[in-house]
């Protein structure tokens, strides 16, 4: 029952705009015509905790959280949190992952190291993996803080949903004057 | 041509705003939790609701039951552990009853995601006597929220309408409708019989509940949101909420009985699903609270013998179960890659220039014993600040406080702080401090007061100076009702102000006297003009450095260390992080954090 359905997971630290990425998806979803779902815990997570949103499409949706083993597709925002939610993944899952690190508080305090070569240890589980400089492709787009919306247009790739519905879901949920360059930095990620 | 209904994805929460909206609520009232803190933040955008937070759950409540009163509908909303706060003026209200309908949502938190305990609050609907419905998706949010309001009116009874955080913070689709139209206006109505409930009154009502829980149940076995799904006569599944989908999706050839009723049970109903299916299940969360009462019954039914009892349920815990049980197959194996490797934790940690931060670094460094409360500072709990030493609800920092310093010996009652902050303060801290002036216990409160409830999402308080629409309010003067409370020794101090911070904590520490220290610096996350201004960003000046680790200590995100082969290395300040809040700053012997130029 649950083959019918898409499974996509999106990880990352508390603050970095996951909820607004899975707001935009789940729009999608719905504007092409799909039952959808999507969960994710606030409160503690604020602080800088790590973030996990479940978004799940299909004809008809009855879980809210994905099934552990059964994600698609993970939507990776920093590289340790990718690799936190592997496990949540089935065999052949895609991974798209910002290419962002940012440390633990182990880490900051020296007290232990950010896991080396995290990109390698992805790409060997997952051969479906595509890691993406947000930064600078948002950058060359015109607006560094538009780093998700590339993320999310190399995801809509992997998708087979229409282009328009994802614009109007954009021009929905991000605010007026930050519409044209996120669009851009969408379609710079949709070419990867 | 038919009208194309509208259509939206809405949270749980937002979907119980639009409910209300739908229902003709006049009045709501809360007092922020998560995950109920969205319910009032979507309601204001309902001009037609007269929407506000209060200082705690038990006024939020009164002011509904008011509402309710003077026949209007009206809601209140809280998170599990707020209904522990309004239980007073709820149990007493199932006896009055209502005038214009009255609903309290109750957020549950299985798995305590965001809270202290994981108490089941179907249990308040048995205990109080009142019916209870339980959505599992968010279209259901906003139906039952109407038909809570319709039950609410027709019996006479408050209505609880019970989510958990799965349910409040998962977002589906919803058909939006129309408010309904010809409520009657309200008015003032005397009726001392039905509202003042003195003992005379109040032994003429009982029966009434006793009676109207019995209706209850009867209206239940013929409500459609009692539902008998049959599908595969071997087994039958009772169940409700969140467990229903995952139910649905684990057990699609399962019977299901979803009650959307979880009290009182339509046990009519009930018994003849079971007539119809070879073996019972019942799937709940936490409490056997179905279960127990269809046992009662003397139904045979399987519940928590395979269920756990502590924790939310997931599919994968469900399908789990059954395959262990033998009632399904295990899923071909996918062959999911196993990740061995253990990952560095990301636990919450206060933002960078949080004003808590300083305050736990000098209780440390003072080594006082802190009993602790709930907010963003319950995290001063964390390494590298590790300072506070209970915390059990909301407001129970000074009044454990006060009992330590009466249990253990002279010289170690100085050592006793109470830290809680502004809006928990205000919540049910008070009265605490009222016994502390009254009773003359010598112990230290330290009240950090940055000016909004920060932990839910920054909502305001009285102490804020605007209120939930954003508009200008009168702010509670912090210090002035300390005073007038009888507290002889208040100060307010700088927390960026290390020395000061750590001198005054002490010099109140060793005063065998009541005293209040009030911290005035706002959360760095108030994005209201004029409240937080940010000062100038540090650096770390590469030469002078020494590695010594000391400005670590404060478990900043902003300060990062950098390791040179081995164990030599020195700190770093990420500039984007840095608020400029001086604090690492004071920590470093060397003078090696400068202003960034």
């Amino acid at each position: 029952m649950s083959d019918s359905i898409t499974n996509i997971l999106l990880v990352g630290v508390g603050g970095q705009g996951i909820l607004l990425a899975s707001e935009i998806l789940s729009e999608t979803f719905m504007l092409a015509g799909f039952d959808v779902k999507k969960s994710e815990i606030h409160g503690m997570s604020q602080r800088g905790g790590s973030v996990v949103s479940h978004v799940r499409y299909g004809s008809r949706v009855y879980s809210p959280i994905v099934p552990e083993g059964e994600g698609d597709i993970l939507f990776g925002f920093e590289m340790l949190e990718t690799c936190r939610y592997l496990p949540l993944l089935k065999k052949g899952a895609a991974v798209i992952a910002n290419d962002l690190c940012i440390p633990p508080p182990a880490v900051l305090s020296g007290k232990e190291e950010y896991p080396p070569e995290l990109a390698a240890r992805i790409e060997s589980q997952f051969p479906d993996f595509l890691l993406v400089d947000g930064l600078k492709l948002a950058t060359e787009a015109g607006n560094p803080r538009a780093a998700n919306t590339v993320l999310l247009g190399a995801v809509s790739k992997r998708l087979d949903i229409p282009e328009e519905y994802w614009i109007q879901a954009l021009e929905k949920l991000i605010p007026p004057k930050a519409f044209k360059v996120n669009r851009k930095a969408f379609l710079a990620g949709r070419k990867l | 041509m038919k009208e194309k209904v509208m259509k939206a994805i809405l949270s749980g929460n937002e979907a119980i705003a639009r409910g209300a909206f739908e229902a003709g609520v006049k009045v709501a009232s809360a007092y922020p939790g998560t995950p109920s803190t969205e319910i009032l933040e979507n309601i204001i955008q309902y001009k037609e609701i007269d929407a506000s937070w209060a200082p705690n759950e038990k006024v939020s409540l009164d002011i509904a039951v008011g509402a309710s009163f003077g026949g209007a509908r009206a809601l209140a909303a809280m998170k599990h552990v707020g209904v522990n706060v309004a239980a007073d003026p709820l149990f007493t209200l199932s006896y009055t009853g209502v005038n214009g309908g009255l609903v309290l949502v109750t957020a549950d938190d299985p798995e305590m995601h965001s809270s202290q305990n994981e108490q089941d609050n179907r249990n308040y609907a048995k205990f109080v006597k009142v019916p209870m419905l339980e959505p599992a998706d968010s279209q259901e949010c906003k139906d039952f929220t109407r038909l809570a309001f319709t039950l609410s009116e027709q019996f006479d009874t408050p209505v609880l309408l019970r989510t958990t955080t799965r349910i409040s913070h998962s977002k589906s689709i919803v058909e939006l409708a129309d408010p309904v139209q010809g409520l009657p206006e309200p008015k003032l109505v005397r009726n001392a019989a039905k509202l003042v409930m003195l003992p005379g009154n109040a032994r003429v009502r009982h029966p009434l509940v006793e009676e109207r829980i019995i209706k209850l149940a009867d209206h239940g076995a013929n409500l459609e949101i009692n539902r008998m799904e049959m599908r595969s006569k071997e087994i039958g599944v009772i169940t409700s909420g969140v467990p229903y989908q995952y139910v649905r999706e684990v057990l699609p050839e399962a019977s299901t009985l979803k009650l959307g009723m979880v009290y009182p049970l339509p046990m009519e109903l009930i018994k003849q699903f079971a007539t119809k299916v070879r073996k019972l299940y019942v799937v709940e969360e936490l409490d056997p609270f179905i279960e127990e009462q269809i046992r009662s019954a003397g139904i045979d039914v399987v519940g928590k013998e395979i269920l756990p009892i502590c924790g939310e349920l997931t599919p994968g815990i469900i399908r789990k179960i059954f395959v262990t049980a033998g009632i399904i197959q295990d899923k071909p194996l996918k062959d999911a890659p196993s990740q061995t490797a253990k990952l560095p934790g990301r636990p919450p940690n206060m933002c960078p220039g949080c004003p808590h931060r300083g305050v736990f670094y000098a209780l440390n460094q003072l080594k006082a014993y802190v009993t602790g409360d709930i907010g963003c500072y319950t995290l001063g709990f964390m390494p590298p600040l590790s300072a506070m030493d209970t915390c059990v609800c909301m407001g129970a920092s000074i009044g454990n406080a006060i009992g330590v310093v009466k249990a253990v010996s002279a010289e170690e009652r100085k050592k006793v702080v109470a830290v809680i902050g502004d809006s928990t303060f205000l919540h049910t801290g008070i009265n605490s401090l009222m016994d502390m002036v009254y009773n003359n216990v010598p112990a230290t409160v330290l009240i950090l007061d940055n000016r909004i409830t920060a932990m839910t999402g920054r909502q305001p308080n009285p102490a804020s100076g605007f209120n939930l629409s954003d508009e200008p309010a009168t702010r509670l003067d912090i210090p002035g009702l300390c005073r007038a409370m009888g507290v002889a020794n208040v100060r307010t101090i700088d927390p960026y102000d290390l020395t000061a911070t750590k001198n005054a904590i002490k010099e109140e520490m060793e005063r065998p006297e009541p005293s209040v220290i009030i911290t005035d610096r706002p959360c760095v996350l108030v994005k209201r003009e004029g409240v937080f201004a940010k000062g100038s960003v540090l650096t770390v000046n590469e030469e002078t450095c020494t590695g010594c680790r000391s400005c670590l200590k404060i478990g900043c995100p902003a300060l990062v260390w950098k390791p040179i082969d081995g164990k030599k290395g020195f700190a770093s300040i990420d500039h984007l992080l840095c608020t400029g809040c001086d604090v690492c700053r004071q920590l470093c012997k060397f003078a090696a954090i400068e202003r960034k130029k």
